[in-house]
């Protein structure tokens, strides 16, 4: 008995320390700073204001989500998130499904696949965006040429047309992101399953919907969930390709959240914004968690 | 399984249209970095150019005189460091927390994995603010030390929710005989543990790294001098007031580009491995 | 105690006094590819120190768009003493303590800048910085392409440049005559400053109260839609920025285009232009009773607020505002100083421009001077190009902007 609870404690006390210099590290860095925000959002912390201090309780949250700004940037956020994440998810499965048969030169595209992933965020997007001018960039020239076009145009001066075109951007990088998740899947999917339905008489596209699909329901929903949270935080990609605009049609929360520190000095309502952005993370978060258990029960 | 030779064609299709959205946008950049301006902004534009120029890879590594292209150099070296330095501690610190969520029992476990996992989902928008004034006062501003502590702020999580899943579908059984033996907890997780762990602890270093080399805002913000700057700051700094040197850019994108791809392709085997136990597994 | 004893005393003292006397180190933060070289500044501050051994400066440079953070950061940490500024910003720095106030100038140096350079760095009555960075948008024309529609000289009104432009652009010389700078940023606020101040009108009045909605305000909206609609502009405007203004003219595919001072540099640059000669500059068309109106684009030198070492700041600045620098280093930066323009070597610097310049700066408009003044930029941008884009009319996006202007006005 004796040894027994000593065991336990050792064991606490050795988690303790474990996780120790962890713990020191995240906690010590951003707890601070996410409880100074969090004061910041209950004050008026408008640099401009000549009310700068006064204690504001939680007007900053009333006024933020009762600003139309605020569920436009949303419904941006949401478009860009669930757009993106749908052609990632489709895009990626396929890729995976190709990648996961034999045929010549599939490990060289495996390989291939994996570039856009590793390239800089900075980069993907100075590039797209050179790639994407309106007057001398390579997507008006091959189009021009294979006469899809008419003549040059722009691609970032409407702002739907700028969201998706910013999408396509994202896509390219982080699509790279799902395959892999789901070629790691797919090689879980057993060989004698596959067969089996074979054997029943199912075809390509039966094998695929009655077997691998819903072998990969955990996955696709634990990717989804992932990325969506990642979507959430894209930052690099809209600083560097559009800024916000044309006519706010590319202005996610977290660049609203961006101008409004950096460029308005409104420190209240900036820090406002990012404490409601965390609290959607964290709605997700529990979402993910959920989708986790599920995944792990099948 | 056979296949039909009309499904075989679509997949060889498919397999072409993939190589070309994943390669052209590199390929692009790359002919750009190696044109002359004219060349470039040509209409009609000539998809491979007549003529080709690798000043501006000279002048990035050969070039004193030409101040912004040859600080680039140093952003790189910047970046390596500290990219390497959060690598190395993350996994040290990240391994020993992931063990302890994967494999020991304590109060609020689970709680304080949650807790992990949203840090990593915070916006570094929210943050600036205050760890600038904090930094400031510490005299810390525009140090790659710096540097180093906030992205192990944005890896830690990450390698500790991916490792303790791989962790945690570790067999446990030559733990166990160890810790029979009378070997105490660190010897076991020195001498079994993490050489059983080894494809995953790799995994994991790779996507640390890439996440170190990846990161903008808070390079942005908390550098200033080629003392700390990092690749993605020099990068963007390829744009004045008036004019935006997308040549310039092209080619310290593709210089940029290649540690990152070169560690991923390298290790890319050890990258799927550790993927996938991290998400599917709890 | 003899005199001799305390003559060596007070000398003893002296010399212990000079030893304690350590150098203040300032930091000064600048901007790097355009204005002044880099190579131009690290010259000036080298002489500053000869002249001022007890100061050290160190300097940092970083691109135009990184400026506003390091300003802001450094508000409160003190990272930097000197800070490059910009026009805009300067009520927006004094209302939030960003930037200390400066002392005012003498009449006499004070009347020798111009008045629009001097106003943007006044808010309330106090001065928050010294004009350094002096620029403003020309008229920029092709002389080859006016030649070739028939025209000697360039355009006097707006109504005679649209009048150009259709010629030029029925006789198929260029596609689309007029490039602009329409992009949603701060370059289609300063194209529409220009515009609208031509026009005669204005976005606020002397007392700060917004007047978004007066007729010269709408009239240069009109310009603007009527001139897309028209086919004289060209439609990619709503993209450009004033760097791709600046390629578009010195491609050659563009006859009329408003830009900063360095697209001239640009067009006379034979690896990067295309019409090399053929670019000329002009006075900005008015309207009526305008003769000519431009948006000031200068950038102040102020102090930062964290700063500890303000005294010597001030120095630093007026030393590397001074006429003495400012006269070494015509060619990047044109002097802020009235009385340099008749100066030989800096006219000989860039003569057509210096010609032109001391012109049109008398006519020198500030983007408007208030603390509020970013988001009112942002809001401007959108519905502008909200109407530009055909979603709005002129009268529906202006009286929004100006209900926005009041909403921020009144805001405490």
């Amino acid at each position: 008995m004796h040894d027994l609870r000593r065991q336990k404690l050792s064991e606490q006390g050795f988690a303790f320390l474990v996780l120790l210099p962890a713990a020191v590290v995240i906690f010590g860095v951003i707890l601070f700073p996410l409880g100074t925000t969090f004061v910041y959002s209950l004050q008026n912390m408008e640099l401009i204001s000549e009310e700068k201090g006064k204690f504001l309780g939680l007007l900053n949250y009333a006024r933020v989500l009762g600003a139309s700004w605020f569920w436009e940037a949303l419904g941006r956020t949401l478009y860009f998130t669930v757009v993106s994440l749908a052609v990632e998810t489709v895009l990626g499965l396929l890729i995976a499904l190709l990648l996961n048969t034999r045929f010549a030169g599939v490990g060289f595209l495996r390989v291939l696949v994996i570039v856009p992933w590793a390239t800089p965020g900075i980069v993907t997007a100075s590039i797209w965006k050179w790639i994407y001018n309106p007057e001398y960039g390579v997507l008006n020239a091959v189009l021009t040429r294979l006469h899809v076009l008419a003549e040059y145009r722009a691609w970032l001066s409407d702002p739907f047309m700028a969201m998706n075109m910013v999408i396509v951007a994202d896509v390219w990088k982080m699509t790279p992101f799902a395959v892999i998740f789901f070629l790691a899947a797919l090689q879980f999917v057993s060989a004698s399953v596959y067969e089996a339905a074979t054997v029943d008489g199912a075809g390509v596209f039966g094998r695929f919907w009655h077997v691998t699909l819903p072998a990969l329901a955990p996955t696709i929903a634990i990717v989804a969930v992932m990325r969506t949270m990642e979507k959430f935080k894209a930052f690099d990609v809209f600083y560097v390709m559009t800024r916000g605009g044309p006519a706010n049609g590319t202005k996610v929360l977290v660049y609203e959240a961006y101008l409004k520190a950096f460029t308005n000095l409104q420190y209240s309502i900036a820090s406002t914004l990012s404490y409601l952005i965390a609290l959607l993370v964290l709605g997700l978060t529990i979402i993910y968690v959920r989708a986790l258990k599920r995944g792990d029960a099948a | 399984m056979r296949r039909s030779p009309g499904f075989r064609a679509l997949q060889y299709l498919f397999a072409l249209l993939v190589f070309l959205f994943v390669v052209s946008p590199v390929a692009w950049m790359v002919i750009t970095s190696i044109s002359i301006h004219r060349d470039i902004i040509s209409v009609p534009l000539k998809l491979i150019p007549r003529q080709a120029t690798l000043q501006r890879f000279r002048d990035v590594f050969t070039n004193p005189r030409n101040e912004i292209a040859h600080a680039f150099l140093f952003a790189m070296r910047n970046s390596l460091i500290v990219s390497t330095l959060v690598t190395l501690v993350s996994l040290v610190i990240g391994s020993l927390a992931s063990y302890a969520f994967a494999r020991l029992r304590f109060a609020f476990r689970s709680t304080i994995l949650y807790f992990i996992l949203f840090t990593y989902m915070i916006p570094s928008v929210v943050v600036v603010m205050p760890l600038y004034l904090v930094l400031s006062r510490l005299g810390a501003l525009n140090t790659r030390p710096t540097l180093v502590l906030l992205y192990l702020t944005m890896s830690l999580p990450f390698v500790i929710w991916v490792m303790q899943g791989y962790f945690g579908s570790l067999s446990k059984t030559y733990e166990e005989s160890a810790s029979l033996e009378g070997c105490n907890r660190l010897q076991v997780l020195w001498h079994i543990y993490f050489p059983m762990a080894r494809p995953g602890i790799i995994a994991t270093a790779i996507l640390s790294f890439l996440i170190a080399w990846d990161e903008f805002f808070f390079a942005l913000v908390f550098t200033s001098t080629l003392d700390a700057k990092t690749i993605s700051v020099a990068i963007a700094e390829f744009s004045g007031k008036h004019y935006v040197d997308y040549e310039m850019i092209a080619a310290g994108g593709v210089i940029a580009a290649l540690p990152p791809v070169l560690v991923a392709v390298i290790f890319q085997k050890y990258i799927v491995m550790g993927m996938t136990a991290g998400g599917i597994k709890e | 105690m003899t005199r001799k004893t305390l003559v060596i005393a007070i000398v003893l003292l002296a010399a212990a006094a000079g030893l304690f006397a350590a150098p203040v180190s300032i930091n000064a933060l600048f901007m790097k590819q355009a204005g002044y070289q880099e190579e131009d500044i690290i010259g000036g501050t080298r002489d500053f120190q000869a002249a001022f051994p007890d100061i050290n400066v160190n300097l940092t440079f970083v691109p135009y768009e990184q400026l506003e953070e390091k300003i802001i950061t450094s508000a409160q940490a003190g990272s930097y003493d000197v800070v490059l500024s910009d026009g805009p910003f300067t009520a927006k720095f004094a209302q939030a303590g960003i930037v200390k106030s400066v002392p005012a100038l003498s009449a006499a140096d004070a009347k020798d800048i111009f008045e629009g350079a001097l106003s943007s760095t006044m808010y309330k009555g106090k001065s928050y910085g010294m004009p350094w960075l002096n620029d403003c948008k020309y008229l920029f024309y092709n002389k080859k392409i006016l030649q070739a529609a028939g025209f000697a000289n360039p355009p006097k009104t707006w109504e005679e440049l649209a009048a150009q432009a259709k010629v030029i652009r029925d006789k198929k010389l260029v596609k689309y005559p007029i490039a602009w700078s329409w992009a949603q940023a701060e370059c289609l606020t300063c194209d529409y400053t220009v515009l609208s101040a031509a026009f005669g009108g204005a976005m606020f009045d002397k007392d700060g109260n917004p007047t978004l909605t007066a007729a010269g305000n709408k009239k240069a909206l009109d310009y603007m839609a009527a001139s897309l609609k028209d086919g004289i502009s060209n439609p990619n405007s709503l993209e450009f920025t004033e760097n791709e203004v600046d390629s578009t003219f010195i491609k050659g595919d563009a006859a009329f285009a408003l830009n900063w001072t360095f697209q001239f540099a640009e067009a006379q640059d034979a690896s990067k232009s295309s019409i090399v000669g053929q670019a000329g500059i002009a006075l900005i068309p008015g309207s009526g009773s305008v003769r000519s109106a431009t948006v000031n684009g200068g950038q102040p030198l102020s102090i930062s607020a964290g700063s500890k070492h303000a005294t010597e700041a001030w120095q630093y600045i007026l030393y590397m505002a001074s006429r003495d620098f400012q006269k070494k280093y015509p060619k990047n930066a044109l002097p802020i100083w009235k009385s340099l323009y008749d100066d030989a070597g800096v006219i000989a610097a860039a003569p057509d421009v210096v010609k032109i310049a001391k012109d049109q700066y008398s006519y020198l408009v500030n983007r408007p001077v208030v603390p509020f003044y970013s988001e009112f930029s942002t809001d401007l941008q959108v519905r502008i190009q909200e109407c530009l884009q055909g979603k709005k009319t002129s009268d529906q996006a202006l009286k929004e902007v100006q209900a926005k202007a009041l909403e921020l006005a009144a805001r405490k």
